[in-house]
């Protein structure tokens, strides 16, 4: 229980920066997601936690609109980025897309370069004036993402040619170098070692100081020692929402407190 | 005996093995099946494969052999003096052929008798009537050394058929015979079994390849023929094309692979990006309603015959591409004089191509991840950006594959080509005149009356073998390619 009073706990409130309401997702006849209230704040880790199958990943998509690229997904409700609905006609779900990353559950790196990889956003919305700039960003994310002292003798090689968990973290680095105001990930760890795994970590508490970060984690300890606020999902419900010491140390509804300590999930 | 009664005997015999070497096999068990090594069908498969697979490969071997050995023996009985001025013994083989499949006619239609026609003092006169009669073709009347080797011919043949089938019986019976005894509770007829499917496949294995190495072969000989009466310079080196029957023929290959490869690219430049663009918009964008309609259409599209789309060449690309580019047309450009052009077969070739190409880079664009298409959206790019610069890539070993597999395609059409190519074989880059290809000479070369002695005809086995090492080529060379890239990938 060390663990959960180490990281210190602002308990001021911040500016809102994702607001949802009544969000209800359906695939195709299964409804995955029932009426999800959620309020994700700026500069601050938000870590989703549940059992398998209970809709974090499907909520987190909803968030930068990845589900549209499922044809039987239908989300209904609004989600407000920075007050504004994202499921409005009027927002390009490509411009929310390079404002709020993601790092996907399975690395997906692109059969390119490790260095064509983490250029990949940069070079979509044109971040870096010129190759040098470039080089310099992409050595930037790279660190960030933990994985610059192994690659960085081998840039050029396939981004496929690494290993699962570096993979994973060149996705992270990959996600970092567009410079979004949020990022979401999707179980980040779950391919890594202890190391890699502390490193992204520290990672996720430096993008806290200037952004939004939303985790889904299976593993309590994580959730405990990287987010200020944590949010259970069961079974398409969010049970319970609120600060991390609270959730961890006094849950309020009795299905939180089977999980974490390890009854239902 | 027909084959197809051997073949039916055969069968029997499997079916037959195979209830006899069940029941041995239950018996042997004390009719406990669970005391088998093995279920107790395998015992049975076991004796019918073991009956079925050596017989069959022994007919295959001695049905692709025996026609060789009856022709050799035969043909070394025609004394020098029955081969007239101006003939070979090719051809008098090819009378006595007649002869004897005469004979057998008129046998089998009751002219003649067995004894009649095996009688080697018999009046040739009388039985060149009689053969006549009955309706056989003969080119000339019989003469005495054609018919004595006619009658060896027949001779031969039937005792290898007899031979043969004695032999297939024997081995059918010998091994349902061995199987049959070897069947006991404690025999591993499971693994046995998985032998003789393997033994089948790659009997089956073997008869394509022997087919593809017998065309080789046949080509090749005549091919080489071709080369003792024409100088293989001309043929690969020359520069023109112009057959004389009367001799003194020039056939050089090189304007008529200029005018093959010159439609193929422009047959290339219509389907590569026509047929990708559609592959791109229905498996990207399409929805699933809208592919499920386009994709059976665009299909539609590979079912037409090419002598379709030679028609459609003829009547209604060619005036049509006239009416604009001829003289008085609608450019007013008069750069085409004939609705036989480069650019009329190579548009209809690529039209008749974009089904291929486009099926094939569906499937293969189908094939990259949906995981990739996601990390590019989730980075913002457009959908645009990311076909082009995550899905095309990741897919590009496959469509390089495709394309070279159409070209090889296109290489190798000919209806098209001799419908709207025009036969003139010459060197231009100018794709408003008729040129003519390969295909269309080899076409050309072997219709009407031909004389399989003359260079003129023997070319086309020539440009026949070069054609398909070039294609051959192609596919090799699109093999690589795919190979390569793929490793570079996973
Ligand atoms: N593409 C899809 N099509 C249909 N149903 C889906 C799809 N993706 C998810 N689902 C369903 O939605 C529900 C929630 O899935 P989701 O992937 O969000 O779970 P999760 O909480 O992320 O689980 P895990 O911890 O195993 O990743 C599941 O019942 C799943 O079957
Ligand atoms: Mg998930």
């Amino acid at each position: 229980m060390n663990d959960m009073t180490r990281v210190e706990r602002t308990v001021d409130s911040k500016a809102i920066k994702i607001a949802a309401n009544d969000v209800q997702v359906h695939y195709g006849d299964t409804h995955a997601i029932k009426d999800v209230n959620v309020e994700i704040e700026d500069k601050t880790v938000t870590a989703f936690i549940g059992p398998s199958g209970c809709g974090k990943s499907t909520f987190l998509r909803c968030l930068n609109r990845m589900n549209d690229t499922i044809d039987i997904c239908r989300v209904t409700g609004d989600i407000l980025l920075d007050g504004e609905d994202i499921y409005d006609k009027r927002v390009d779900p490509v411009q929310l897309r390079a404002k709020v990353g993601m790092v996907f559950q399975k690395p997906n790196p692109f059969p390119k370069s490790i260095y064509d990889n983490v250029a990949y956003g940069p070079r979509i919305h044109g971040l870096a004036k010129n190759k040098a700039e470039l080089d310099e960003l992409v050595e930037k994310s790279l660190r960030r993402g933990a994985i610059w002292d192994e690659v960085k003798d081998r840039l050029d090689a396939p981004g496929t040619g690494l290993s699962g968990g570096q993979q994973q973290r060149l996705c992270i680095a990959r996600a970092v170098a567009t410079e979004p105001e949020v990022l979401l990930m999707d179980e980040p760890c779950s391919a890594l070692d202890p190391i890699a795994t502390a490193q992204v970590e520290e990672l996720i508490d430096d993008l806290r100081k200037r952004y939004s970060v939303v985790i889904v984690t299976h593993s309590m300890q994580q959730a405990a020692r990287v987010s200020q606020k944590t949010a259970f999902f069961h079974l398409g419900n969010l049970v319970e929402f609120g600060e991390t010491g609270q959730i961890f140390t006094n849950p309020e509804d009795p299905r939180t407190e089977s999980y974490i300590t390890g009854r239902i999930g | 005996m027909a084959l197809s009664w051997l073949l039916l005997i055969l069968l029997a015999l499997a079916v037959i093995g195979y209830f006899a070497g069940r029941s041995r096999a239950l018996a042997s068990a004390d009719g406990d099946a669970r005391a088998l090594h093995s279920l107790p069908s395998y015992y049975g498969y076991n004796v019918a494969l073991t009956a079925l697979i050596p017989a069959l490969g022994i007919l295959i071997i001695w049905l692709l052999a025996q026609p060789l050995i009856v022709e050799n023996t035969v043909s070394g009985m025609i004394p020098d003096t029955a081969i007239s001025e101006g003939s070979d013994r090719g051809l008098v083989m090819s009378e006595v052929r007649r002869v004897a499949y005469g004979l057998d006619g008129a046998i089998a239609s009751g002219l003649l008798s067995e004894a009649q026609a095996r009688n080697a003092d018999a009046d040739v006169q009388a039985l060149t009537q009689s053969l006549k009669d009955a309706g056989q073709v003969l080119t000339q009347d019989i003469s005495k050394p054609i018919l004595l080797a006619a009658q060896k011919y027949r001779g031969i043949t039937s005792t290898g058929s007899i031979a043969m089938q004695m032999a297939v019986l024997i081995v059918a019976l010998v091994g349902a015979a061995l199987a049959y005894i070897r069947t006991h509770k404690e025999f591993r007829a499971r693994n046995v079994v998985e032998q003789g499917i393997l033994a089948l496949l790659l009997l089956a294995a073997s008869i394509a390849i022997l087919t593809t190495v017998g065309i080789v072969l046949s080509m090749l000989f005549e091919t080489m023929n071709f080369f003792q009466l024409h100088s293989w310079k001309d043929f690969f080196l020359g520069s023109t094309w112009a057959p004389n029957f009367r001799g003194g023929s020039e056939l050089s290959i090189l304007p008529l692979l200029w005018g093959t490869l010159y439609i193929s690219l422009v047959a290339l430049l219509v389907a590569v990006p026509v047929g990708l663009f559609a592959a791109i918009y229905l498996s990207e964008y399409a929805t699933g309603a809208t592919r499920s309609i386009a994709k059976p259409l665009l299909e539609i599209l590979a079912g037409i015959p090419t002598i379709v789309y030679g028609l459609f060449a003829l009547l209604t690309v060619g005036p049509a591409l006239v009416s604009l580019f001829g003289d008085g047309g609608a450019l007013g450009l008069g750069w085409m004089a004939s609705s036989n052009a480069v650019l009329t077969a190579g548009l209809v070739m690529g039209i008749m191509l974009i089904p291929f190409v486009s099926s094939l880079s569906d499937d293969i664009i189908n094939a990259v991840p949906q995981s990739m298409r996601d990390g590019s959206l989730g980075l913002g790019a457009t959908k645009s950006e990311t076909v082009r610069q995550v899905v095309l890539p990741a897919a590009l070993p496959g469509i390089v594959g495709a394309i070279l597999l159409a070209a090889s395609r296109a290489i190798g059409e000919t209806m098209i080509v001799v419908m709207a190519a025009g036969a003139i074989a010459k060197f231009s880059g100018n794709p408003f005149e008729a040129m003519t290809t390969i295909t269309t000479r080899i076409v050309s070369q072997l219709t009407g009356d031909t004389d399989f002695a003359s260079p003129e005809t023997l070319v086309a086995f020539a440009l026949g073998l070069t054609l398909f090492i070039i294609t051959l080529g192609l596919n090799i060379f699109a093999l690589y390619i795919v190979r390569k890239y793929r490793e570079q990938y996973e």
